[in-house]
């Protein structure tokens, strides 16, 4: 039978089923396949905080969902095109996300009567015409799996725990995924038991043979790669990537990493990817609790190392008392949070940006430290870089702002060559400062920087004690005088502020020069809002964008930027939090757009947002 | 990459891992004076932090470490204002956190001697936990805990180590809580050294230290220490010259736990007991066994004290060889380098799934 090929230019699939369905998994190797491929691509990951909640039940659903294409993409794509469902409840989750057209391929096996009735279900959708809608390919794709695997030792058991394999192989077949790397990854993840190995291969070749043999499906689906770039390329995700800049900030500052953590989602990957890399010099503390973490992270520093702590927001609450400290000292420290939804607990694989405000002003009396948010999940990497740049030039803490969807989320990116990153490396103080030639003030200042010298124990002559309690200028010696507090107080923040000139100046992306509505966000939300800004073009709209990396301090011309357009649109994955404190600082009335659902902006509300501002001219 | 294999790392290891080893000496002879800050000592005057100052300032010459090499770390309370003190690198930190921070400076230079200047209420209330952990993990620290069991810096509330019913102006009707034994916390968390001595009695303070310094890992050297503010007196028994021979039993290894008037020995169910020395004979004696691997002696002898000053244990508990938090780690970073070289940037960058464009 001969297939007819479709050419498209973007495709967004996305792969349910139960927690225990190895829908992340299936995800991430029809990832690496489509990367292989050439295509650019943006992934977002979708799963619940329990690790198996009730099998077959609605919050036990997870996602993985992918968007690929034959030209550069900014988000995973607001509306699947094809959704896998590997059960009832995975259907009943996802389907309201559906467009009108999309494909359903859904494992018929899975819907019993238990399964249906286990959601709500009265009758089976695949049966009535309630997905009428929709095309739907009802397969059987349990049942296929273990009569692929006849042949096999495996208990039946087993052996149905390698459809999503199947399914893997038939999407990997309707999209022409290559499939040699699949392969290689299963060998190589099962190597201890070959049986296991050559069961989800051969569960995987019969997904790809059974769609080029079925009738259920008539055509297959062709997308180009991408032209990106000439380079080297991998897919990373943001925790990957943040790790990664963690370790090329240690080489390119030349000082030992040292990070203390306490596992936390989303972040604890960071933790995992860093203490795999020990021959770097890299020594992973897992703390006892998220002070211990920070705390033996700003030991360290005192010591000489790059000293890195990561949580998720309700860890920097409890940092936050050790980071004060790390401000008064003022010595090098990074402190990655990786946002989620809050307050409390909230929901912990759900992401959000609502910790800037506690990033800026969460900690006792007047404690400025500098905070840099990665935009993509690549960039993660060149955020962390800089981040370590700023903390090892400034003395200081900084707060790394990454979020659940950067930290999950994946996407190529063009490999950067050691030798081009930025040296960052610095000098420890070596010899007295003091005007008499032998004594040491720990607390004399750089007078371009107001970075003050990092003295470490084993340095003769330099002996000095630090504490939190409020030092003399100059000589760090305890000191209540009114004034010298005044003082200290003022040199702290001027140095923090003074960072603005050491940083790039806010660019604005403005093809057609004419818009007269600014729309500016910060962090994660930089792939939607760009998309938004694509359609909003597309359709003959004026708009201009511009997207902060430093949050504090701001780059030196926001104020310029923001003064020169008549609306300004802000949008943010929180209360406003962005918004106020560019209101207060700039007096410039900000237009708030804010959703705190757990999930990234989609392309078109954004779009459908600026267009209203625009029209509101 | 040679560049992570400098001082700073002090991936060092290796060679003989007892004591100080690690810790470069000086070849200048150092006095007291040497170690003494320039900063005035703020303490209340009377009180027994400027005894143990003094035992401390003039115990570390004879130890001949290079004066840069040692770090003084504390959290928050009188004892804490330690480190400023002494002439040598110091850290005054936050309310608790000493061990944690400590924790990272030890366990990423182990060419350092790492000292922890705590209190009663530092180290067993708000930073509990952190001393647990560092005891567990036998992080290379010397960890000295002023008790004075009462809270003096806020001015005289009940303390972990208050004993129950203490009237303080938290407590008018009296405290309610149990303390905890210091000794028997440190041997539950199977600390490796454990020691108790007397902020008075300087030449057991510093033989104590020194046994705590030659011990490579954490050593918790719980000092007695008198606030004459808001606690005097509490362990004036101990320094009575009518009582302290009969009341303190001495803990040295190798030798019979007596004192003046009293020996220990074991009762029929594996406990220990104290009884008048006409009662037993010298075989009877139990001889103080510091090395045992298992701890349950050490913590039957820390439960001698009950009731309070009846029979008072002092000196070194327990003192047992185990690797220490630093060591392991280097070791982990060693064979990491061992089995795949040092790390290369670029390799690890372009390691996985990669693809060429172009």
């Amino acid at each position: 039978m001969t297939k007819q090929v479709q050419r498209l230019d973007r495709v967004i699939i996305r792969f349910a089923g139960d927690s225990g369905d190895g829908m992340q998994l299936t995800g991430d190797r029809f990832t690496a396949g489509t990367a292989e491929f050439g295509n650019d691509l943006s992934t977002l990951p979708n799963f619940p905080a329990e690790i198996r909640a009730p099998a077959g039940t609605l919050p036990g659903v997870s996602s993985f969902q992918l968007h690929f294409a034959d030209h550069d993409i900014l988000t995973p794509g607001d509306a699947p095109n094809v959704l896998v469902a590997m059960n009832p409840a995975a259907l009943k989750a996802n389907l309201g996300d559906l467009p009108r057209g999309a494909d359903v391929i859904a494992n018929v096996d899975e819907f019993t009567r238990r399964n249906l009735q286990k959601v709500g279900y009265e009758a089976n959708p695949l049966e009535d015409d309630s997905l009428a809608e929709w095309r739907v390919h009802a397969v059987p794709l349990t049942s296929l799996t273990v009569r692929a695997l006849e042949g096999f030792a495996l208990s039946k058991k087993d052996a149905e725990r390698c459809k999503n394999m199947f399914a893997l192989g038939l999407l990997s077949w309707l999209y022409h995924r290559p499939t040699e790397a699949t392969i290689r990854f299963l060998e190589s993840k099962f190597a201890k038991s070959p049986d296991i190995a050559k069961a989800n291969i051969a569960a995987f070749q019969a997904g790809w043979n059974y769609g080029e043999t079925t009738e259920s499906f008539s055509v297959s689906y062709e997308v180009k790669p991408a032209r990106l770039a000439p380079g080297v390329y991998r897919n990373i995700s943001g925790n990957q990537a943040l790790a990664y800049g963690l370790i090329a900030a240690s080489v390119r500052s030349r000082l030992p990493l040292f990070l203390g953590s306490y596992p936390i989602t989303p972040a604890s990957d960071i933790l995992h990817e860093l203490s795999r890399h020990k021959r770097f010099g890299i020594r992973t503390f897992q703390a006892e609790d998220e002070i211990a973490g920070v705390g033996a992270a700003l030991g360290a520093a005192f010591g000489g190392a790059l000293g890195v702590t990561t949580t998720s927001g309700p860890g920097v609450a409890l940092k936050a008392e050790t980071v004060g400290l790390a401000v008064t000292t003022e010595l090098p420290l990074i402190v990655v949070d990786v946002q989620r939804a809050g307050p409390s607990t909230g929901m912990p694989t759900k992401t959000e940006q609502t910790d800037l405000l506690m990033a800026m002003y969460g900690r006792n009396g007047e404690s400025p430290l500098p905070i840099v948010a990665p935009s993509t999940p690549s960039d993660c990497f060149d955020a962390a870089i800089e981040a370590a740049r700023i903390a090892v030039k400034y003395r200081t803490p900084v707060m790394l702002l990454s979020d659940g969807y950067l930290a999950n989320g994946s996407e190529p990116w063009k490999v950067p060559s050691a030798a081009d990153l930025p040296d960052i490396s610095t000098a420890f103080a070596d010899t007295p400062n003091g005007d008499d030639g032998t004594t040491f003030l720990p607390f004399s200042r750089d007078p371009v920087t107001l970075a003050r010298p990092w003295a470490i124990p084993g340095t003769a002559g330099l002996e000095h004690r630090i504490g939190g309690i409020e030092k003399a200028d100059g000589t760090g010696n305890i000191s209540y005088d009114p004034g010298n507090h005044d003082r200290m107080v003022r040199l702290r923040q001027a140095k923090i502020d003074g960072i603005a000139r050491d940083i790039p100046p806010l660019e604005v992306d403005d093809p057609d020069g004419g818009a007269r509505v600014l729309v500016i966000g910060w962090g994660s939300t930089y792939g939607p809002i760009a998309a938004a800004v694509r359609r909003v073009r597309r359709a003959g709209g004026r708009v201009a964008q511009a997207h902060l990396r430093h949050l504090n301090p701001l780059p030196a011309n926001t104020g310029e930027v923001l003064r020169s357009y008549d609306r300004v649109l802000l949008p943010e994955i929180n209360l406003g939090q962005l918004a106020l404190l560019l209101r207060a600082r700039f007096l410039v009335d900000v237009i708030g757009h804010n959703r705190v659902r757990g999930l990234p902006f989609k392309a078109e509300e954004l779009a459908a947002v600026i267009q209203d501002v625009i029209d509101s001219e | 990459m040679s560049e992570h294999n400098g001082d700073v790392n002090g991936n060092g290891g290796g060679g003989a891992r007892g004591g100080l080893s690690l810790v470069p000496k000086t070849g200048v002879k150092q006095a007291m004076k040497d170690f003494k800050s320039d900063q005035e000592v703020r303490w209340c005057p009377g009180c027994g932090d400027y005894a143990i100052l003094a035992a401390v300032q003039s115990f570390v010459p004879e130890l001949g470490l290079r004066r840069e090499n040692m770090v003084f770390v504390s959290g928050i309370g009188c004892s804490s204002r330690f480190p400023y003190y002494m002439n040598t690198y110091g850290f005054h930190s936050i309310h608790g956190r000493a061990p944690a921070i400590a924790t990272g400076l030890a366990a990423s230079r182990p060419d350092l001697s790492v000292w922890v200047i705590t209190g009663d209420g530092d180290a067993l209330s708000i930073g509990g936990n952190h001393l647990i952990h560092a005891l567990r993990r036998n992080v290379n620290l010397n960890i000295l805990l002023f008790n004075n069991r009462i809270y003096g810096l806020t001015k005289g509330q009940y303390s972990p180590t208050s004993e129950v019913g203490k009237i303080t102006k938290s407590t008018p009707m009296g405290s309610l809580d149990r303390p905890f034994n210091p000794i028997s916390l440190a041997l539950g968390a199977e600390a490796t050294f454990v020691a108790r001595t007397v902020d008075s009695d300087r030449r057991h303070l510093q033989s104590v230290l020194r046994q705590a310094t030659e011990h490579r890992g954490a050593s918790l050297v719980e000092i007695y220490q008198n606030c004459n503010i808001f606690n005097d007196g509490a362990f004036d028994a101990l320094k009575d010259p009518e009582q302290r021979d009969d009341i303190t039993l001495r803990l040295e290894h190798g030798r019979p736990i007596a004192s003046a008037s009293k020996a220990a020995r074991r009762t029929a169910d594996g406990g220990i007991e104290v009884v008048p020395r006409s009662e037993v004979s010298e075989e009877e004696i139990l001889v103080h066994d510091a090395h045992r691997a298992d701890p349950s002696t050490a913590f039957a002898l820390s439960r001698l004290d009950e009731p309070a000053f009846e029979h008072v244990p002092i000196g070194v508990f327990r003192s047992v060889e185990r690797p220490s938090y630093d060591e392991l780690m280097a070791d982990q970073l060693a064979e990491a380098v061992d089995r795949a070289g040092s790390g290369d940037l670029d390799g690890l960058l372009m390691a996985g799934d990669t693809w060429r464009i172009g």
